[in-house]
């Protein structure tokens, strides 16, 4: 394998200096720069806080369920609340609602069930409409308790059918392609350093959350000053716009890493085991450095965010499902395309192929790191974006690390088309091992997987036999 | 601010259970990488095995606490044996990989609805571990507080701290001693180089996997510890930042040296405590300027510290793999 071949290239520990290299001055600039984001990032944070108004008497409530696998209340946004006699009113992002009436009372609450996303349903369905006593100078807080899947069920996995099966594939097909683009920068990164790279599951975060920042305060989330300007400067931009940011944002990061971080690593010849912790490193500072920014809840981007699933045969998606699900498959065509028919493209192949070979051949290898960098990182952003139209929240790629890790082995590591292919079966092995098992430890799936193809063929389904012991 | 208040605190926290209880499991890890190059990054796994191996076998099985012990210990060489037999014919980072995805794997089996009965799903386990404080040659009562000069603990980690510290010790000397026998020179020879160990007969799959056991045991031993020092188990207090630590902390030490788990984990404690004591008793002003500009608050102190560790094992591993005491020649962080 590349990696093996390169890594002897490498000179004996004792030759090497450890003295810090000029691009420690560098190393200060990122942390500056990170400071100077962060201090505009919370700025904005705080700007978009929500204020509470306390106008007349109202009847109010938040709307939540409990993912099981993520084991936390998710909120529900977009459903309709109905007073009769005063008005609706839709919950918002954070699944909250708020309707005020005219006075003490009683009122009929209810809530449109056809408003509810699929697979969200009322635990008590008796208990829609309810009745409500407004008493004198206190808001009264309503609940709708909500449960995944059907009333009464407690959200276990029901039997199998020709329905279910459908529409487990067509989420694990979902979920494959977006882990796909996630997985491909992994293996490409990996095949032309030999480094395996932790930190990637956090460039997937990260251009989640940028897009959710450039969705909600424009480009004035990163240049403090813009914020008094119309949108897109000053407000916050359609989903679409800031989705194409994020990824340019993500493919700045690819670049600052690899330039200030990995390169200079690599000409000061640290080793790779060495890299290695560097990108744990990097991957627990860059995690906390989200949670920082973002606190703790998960959250959902401001457009699309609430919409019906629409029916294909037996298969129930939303359309923003349908659309991103093209997309990633239009772009990893793209991709494979690039790889087969660009210069660069082919290029990033033969490095990962065999380093020394492509550099004896006048590659210049630096160059095709730095594009590898760059375009891993453009695609994990974006399929943090894909994965974002869910939720947002502050450590999910460190979520969905085993998946991406999982994908990246089972097709052979430094593969791009091994990855892709390792992708879509761990994705849809996950998802339809929850017709026999509990959806809440699906993941473990990935990690039975990834045992069993280290025991009988750890080189993966698209490495070539070698050992690689 | 009052700095002997906040020097007092922070002395105190040197020799106390945490640092007692990472730089265990940092023995364990130097048993893995320092000495044999094995790249685990799901130690937190083993520290999560013993404990459960514990708390299962006293509230679930209703046995002694003693025999509960016993149970940590071969609930980790069990995970031992699941992790390593796949991974250690393989290239060192299949290895990581699989350790980071099991240690967080156990985590989310353990905390799930359907094992409840048995591991106590997300609440956990409690009530396990009188019968370590009840017993007759304990000379510490519950309530009292003890001082010594700077140092102050309560009397049930007094005994809890007496107790981890003699293993503590005793672990040390014994890894110590087995790394200068023929077994231990032949794990280093494995560290060192693979082939040249294989061409010598040795089977340095049976090694690697022997090494695996046994650090992962010292781990079980540090979570053992850890959870009846707390009185309870909590699945979620077993997550990867503390993995991650317990790699700080030995990187900072120097690994492969036989006190730098113990150094190093007095280092990164003592700084972190230094830290959160001074940013918790800024003057009035200070903290409410910090709060303003980076929103720097008593909330999110810990995540701060946590970027702290990322970077800091960032610049570790960059500029000074060996460590602040080891030597280049003995380790440095290595390819194999």
């Amino acid at each position: 394998m590349s990696g093996e071949s390169w890594r002897r290239t490498l000179p004996h520990p004792s030759q090497r200096s450890w003295l810090p290299q000029p691009s420690t001055r560098a190393s200060l600039v990122v942390v500056l720069v990170f400071g100077a984001v962060l201090g505009v990032l919370m700025g904005a944070g705080s700007a978009g806080a929500q204020s509470e108004d306390s106008g007349p008497q109202a009847i109010f409530g938040q709307l939540d369920y409990e993912d099981v696998e993520l084991q936390e209340d998710i909120a529900v946004p977009g459903v309709v609340i109905e007073v009769d006699g005063v008005g609706t009113s839709e919950t918002d992002n954070n699944g909250e609602f708020r309707i005020e009436v005219p006075g003490p009372g009683s009122y009929v609450v209810t809530l449109d069930v056809e408003t509810l996303p699929t697979g969200i349903n009322l635990r008590n369905p008796e208990n829609n409409p309810l009745n409500i006593e407004v008493r004198e100078s206190s808001d009264q807080r309503v609940l709708f308790p909500l449960i995944e899947g059907e009333a009464g069920s407690g959200g276990e996995s029901g039997g199998v059918s020709f329905r279910r099966v459908a529409q487990l594939t067509a989420e694990g097909l979902k979920q494959g392609l977006y882990l796909a683009m996630a997985a491909i920068g992994l293996s490409l990164i990996f095949g032309t350093t030999g480094l395996v790279n932790f930190s990637h599951s956090e460039l997937v975060t990260w251009g989640m959350l940028s897009t959710y920042f450039f969705n909600f305060y424009g480009l004035a989330g990163v240049i403090g000053f813009l914020a008094p300007l119309p949108p897109p400067f000053g407000g916050g931009v359609n989903l679409i716009l800031a989705a194409v940011l994020g990824m340019l944002c993500g493919a700045a990061l690819g670049y600052v890493l690899n330039r200030v971080v990995f390169r200079s690593a690599r000409q000061a010849g640290v080793s790779l085991i060495a890299q290695m912790v560097m990108t744990i490193g990097l991957s627990i500072l860059l995690r906390y450095f989200f949670l920082y920014l973002f606190g703790g809840s998960p959250r959902t981007f401001g457009d699309y965010a609430a919409q019906r699933a629409v029916s294909i045969g037996p298969i129930e998606l939303t359309p923003k499902d349908i659309v991103a699900m093209s997309l990633s498959v239009v772009i990893l065509v793209a991709v494979a395309s690039y790889l087969e028919m660009t210069k660069m493209g082919k290029a990033m192949r033969a490095v990962a192929d065999n380093r020394d070979l492509a550099e004896s051949t006048g590659i210049d290898v630096e160059r095709v790191i730095t594009w590898v960098w760059v375009s891993g990182a453009a695609l994990a952003a974006i399929s943090g974006v894909f994965f974002g139209l869910d939720q947002v929240k502050w450590d999910f790629g460190f979520r969905i690390l085993l998946l991406i890790f999982a994908s990246v082995t089972l097709g052979g590591l430094g593969k791009a088309y091994g990855a892709l292919v390792g992708a879509l079966i761990v994705g849809l092995a996950i998802n339809l091992s929850t017709l026999v098992i509990d959806a809440e430890v699906k993941n473990m799936v990935a990690l039975l997987i990834l045992a069993v193809i280290l025991l009988f063929r750890p080189q993966g389904i698209l490495g070539q036999r070698e050992r690689i012991g | 601010m009052d700095w002997g208040f906040i020097l007092e605190r922070t002395i105190s926290t040197m020799f106390g259970v945490e640092v007692m209880v990472f730089a265990l499991a940092a023995v364990g890890l130097n048993v893995h990488f320092g000495y044999t190059g094995l790249l685990n990054f799901g130690q937190v796994g083993f520290l999560a095995a013993g404990a459960y191996g514990l708390g299962i076998t006293v509230t679930y099985l209703s046995w002694s606490f003693w025999i509960g012990i016993l149970f940590g210990i071969v609930y980790s060489i069990v995970l031992a044996l699941i992790l390593g037999l796949p991974t250690l014919r393989l290239r060192a980072d299949y290895l990581a990989i699989v350790t980071i995805a099991a240690s967080e794997t156990i985590r989310l089996l353990v905390r799930w609805r359907r094992s409840q009965e048995i591991t106590g799903g997300a609440e956990g386990i409690g009530e396990f571990a009188d019968p370590f404080y009840d017993v007759s040659i304990n000379p510490f009562s519950v309530g009292v507080r003890y001082e010594f000069g700077p140092f102050s603990y309560v009397g049930r980690d007094m005994w809890v701290l007496t107790v981890g510290w003699i293993v503590l010790i005793l672990t040390v000397l014994f890894v110590r001693r087995l790394m200068s026998s023929p077994w231990g020179r032949t794990l280093k020879a494995i560290r060192e180089d693979e082939d040249a160990a294989r061409a010598l007969g040795k089977n340095a799959y049976f090694y690697k996997l022997q090494s695996l056991m046994l650090g992962g045991v010292i781990g079980g031993m540090a979570g053992m510890l850890q959870v009846i020092q707390k009185g309870s188990i909590q699945p979620d207090t077993f997550n990867p930042v503390i993995t991650f630590t317990i790699w700080a902390i030995l990187i900072l030490g120097g690994p492969g040296r036989t006190w730098s788990p113990v150094i190093g984990s007095m280092i990164y404690w003592t700084l972190i405590a230094f830290l959160e004591n001074v940013l918790r008793d800024l003057p009035e002003g200070a903290s409410e300027t910090l709060d303003d500009t980076i929103g720097l608050s008593d909330f999110n102190i810990s995540q701060v510290r946590f970027m702290l560790v990322g970077l800091g094992l960032l610049l570790l591993a960059r500029y000074r793999p060996q460590g602040i005491f080891g030597s280049r020649e003995e380790m440095a962080l290595d390819d194999r």
